[in-house]
């Protein structure tokens, strides 16, 4: 049982929370771009949340239903329909035999997610779906491809639909753009004035920008440092090279590098990020790791107590 | 370093820390990082690790600890491990042949230019010489290998190839490396590899690990195609 893949899209990835525990040998971690998403697309279906689920970004996806299922959609709305008829995102639908859900293009956020229950069947490498199209790894063949035409998701057919929608409080506000920073690594090599420079800028998102990185366009801003000795790059870190522009590290970054670092963005302020498109401005805002944590913790408790 | 001074540890995000051993790349450096390394691996809750030159990324699970309970962690570990022993447990050698011919070395001739060298003293010297991978990164299995002898240091090159073919054997200032995969480099090819360094179905999936000592080895022409060497383009 399945949904057999009629149009392929832009870019769609079967993805689930990433390939961890192999960045010692240089291999990125892959997983969805917007978590806070893709953790309530499980969620609402109940499924565990490492369940498989597709990233659609930008959309023109059309999917054909080989069995009755449960599904729901999180994060951008892409103008959705099913069979014709508009559906919205952040909440479940049924699915019958035959019908047809497709995705048209973006009005709000940039990258949806498709969950179903008991999740897309994949077979993982290295312990995960996740796919990474650079390093061939991951997917439906495990060899890193997006979605293709004539692709079949497979799935276990269910037929007790529930309707269930996430909490208005808990969907993320992707027009909110202050993007929260840790800071960390090299912030010490910035001076105050080009701190804050930065946290006053506003950054345009490049066209350049990808699941690696998002690049930004706005104020310079230079560290005292040349550049350091390579070290491990965590995920959302603040890459300054030396034209100044900032380089946001995201899921599929590179393990190690050694350009000056000013902190990291936090998952949540990531998923909002990932949600932005090229040309969308947007500002960071300093966060302590304190902060960073109570609000992690409130998202999760979020999602265990609706569960 | 004489004696091993207590890494300083700094929280870099709510979800990982990163332990700086030094400010400067030395081999009993190295040897202490891949220590910790090895016995943080074995923690719960320890998401990932990504060991380097002079430090070392810890991912932790933020459900399992917080940043008292990873500071905690991290401070008992490395407090367990012996400080007078230096030593790297399952620590390799690994021999990697390369085929130095010049339809795979395209800037063989390049690097002889500049060291003011033969070609074959180009060889003879990067074969000599026993490497320590100091990390691995850039592509899976990329392993940075250091230190090549001063008499071979060439700087990068100033346009980097958009193609390096997979195994190419190269070098950049003071380090050698093999590609992989086929990636874009800078760095001057001087030979090829039929070997694997990467390997998603075995058990290490790369060849080569952080710490562990590399050596090449000359084989002709006929050896490096016997052991499936592919002579594809630039």
């Amino acid at each position: 049982m399945a949904f057999n893949v009629i149009k392929p899209g832009l870019l769609a990835l079967v993805q689930d929370l990433g390939r961890h525990g192999h960045q010692s040998i240089g291999l990125t971690t892959g997983g969805p771009m917007d978590e806070v998403a893709f953790r309530w697309g499980n969620a609402l279906l109940d499924n565990d949340c490492n369940c498989p689920e597709i990233e659609i970004t930008f959309g023109m996806l059309t999917l054909e239903a080989q069995a009755d299922t449960s599904i729901a959609i999180t994060g951008a709305d892409l103008a959705a329909t099913l069979n014709d008829k508009s559906i919205t995102p952040w909440q479940t639908y049924a699915i019958k035999k035959g019908d047809v859900l497709a995705f048209q293009q973006p009005i709000w956020g940039l990258r949806a997610y498709l969950a179903v229950k008991g999740g897309f069947h994949c077979e993982p490498t290295l312990g995960s779906v996740a796919t990474v199209v650079r390093e061939k790894i991951g997917g439906l063949t495990g060899n890193g491809d997006k979605l293709q035409k004539g692709d079949v998701l497979a799935y276990q057919a269910y037929h007790d639909h529930e309707k269930r929608s996430v909490p208005r409080l808990a969907i993320p506000n992707y027009g909110n753009r202050e993007i929260p920073v840790i800071l960390g690594y090299q912030y010490q090599s910035f001076s105050s004035l080009e701190r804050a420079n930065f946290f006053s800028s506003d950054y345009k998102v490049s066209s350049n920008s990808d699941r690696m990185g998002y690049r930004l366009e706005g104020q310079e801003i230079h560290s005292n440092l040349k550049g350091i000795i390579s070290e491990g790059i965590a995920y959302g870190a603040i890459q300054i090279p030396k034209d100044g522009q900032p380089i946001v590290l995201l899921q599929d970054r590179q393990t190690i590098g050694g350009y000056p670092k000013i902190g990291c963005v936090t998952r949540i302020g990531g998923s909002i990020l990932a949600q932005q498109k090229p040309g969308d401005v947007i500002q960071f805002t300093p966060i302590t790791v304190d902060q960073a944590e109570q609000e992690r913790h409130l998202q999760m408790a979020r999602l265990t107590q609706w569960r | 370093m004489s004696s091993k001074d207590f890494p300083n540890i700094e929280m870099v995000s709510n979800q990982s820390c990163l332990l700086t051993f030094s400010q400067v790349i030395s081999e009993p450096t190295s040897n202490y990082i891949a220590q910790v390394t090895q016995h943080l691996v074995q923690l719960a809750g320890i998401v990932d690790l990504v060991p380097s030159y002079t430090t070392l990324l810890v991912v932790f699970d933020d459900d399992h600890y917080d940043r008292f309970a990873i500071f905690k962690t991290i401070r008992q570990t490395i407090e367990a491990i012996d400080p007078n022993d230096f030593s790297v447990k399952d620590q390799r050698e690994v021999v990697i042949p390369v085929y130095y011919g010049k339809e795979v070395a395209p800037d063989i001739d390049d690097v002889a230019n500049h060291c003011k060298l033969s070609v074959d003293e180009v060889i003879k010297r990067h074969h000599e010489t026993t490497y320590r991978a100091y990390a691995i990164g850039f592509t899976p299995g990329f392993a940075f290998l250091g230190n090549t002898p001063d008499e071979l240091h060439t700087p990068r090159k100033t346009t980097p190839r958009l193609k390096v073919p997979t195994g190419s054997v190269a070098l950049a200032e003071n380090q050698t490396a093999v590609y992989p995969s086929v990636t874009p480099g800078g760095w001057q090819i001087i030979g090829r590899t039929p070997v694997n360094l990467i390997d998603w179905g075995s058990k290490n999936l790369a060849l080569i690990a952080m710490g562990d000592s590399v050596r090449f080895e000359p084989i002709s022409r006929d050896e490096f195609l016997v052991q499936g060497g592919l002579l594809d383009g630039f």
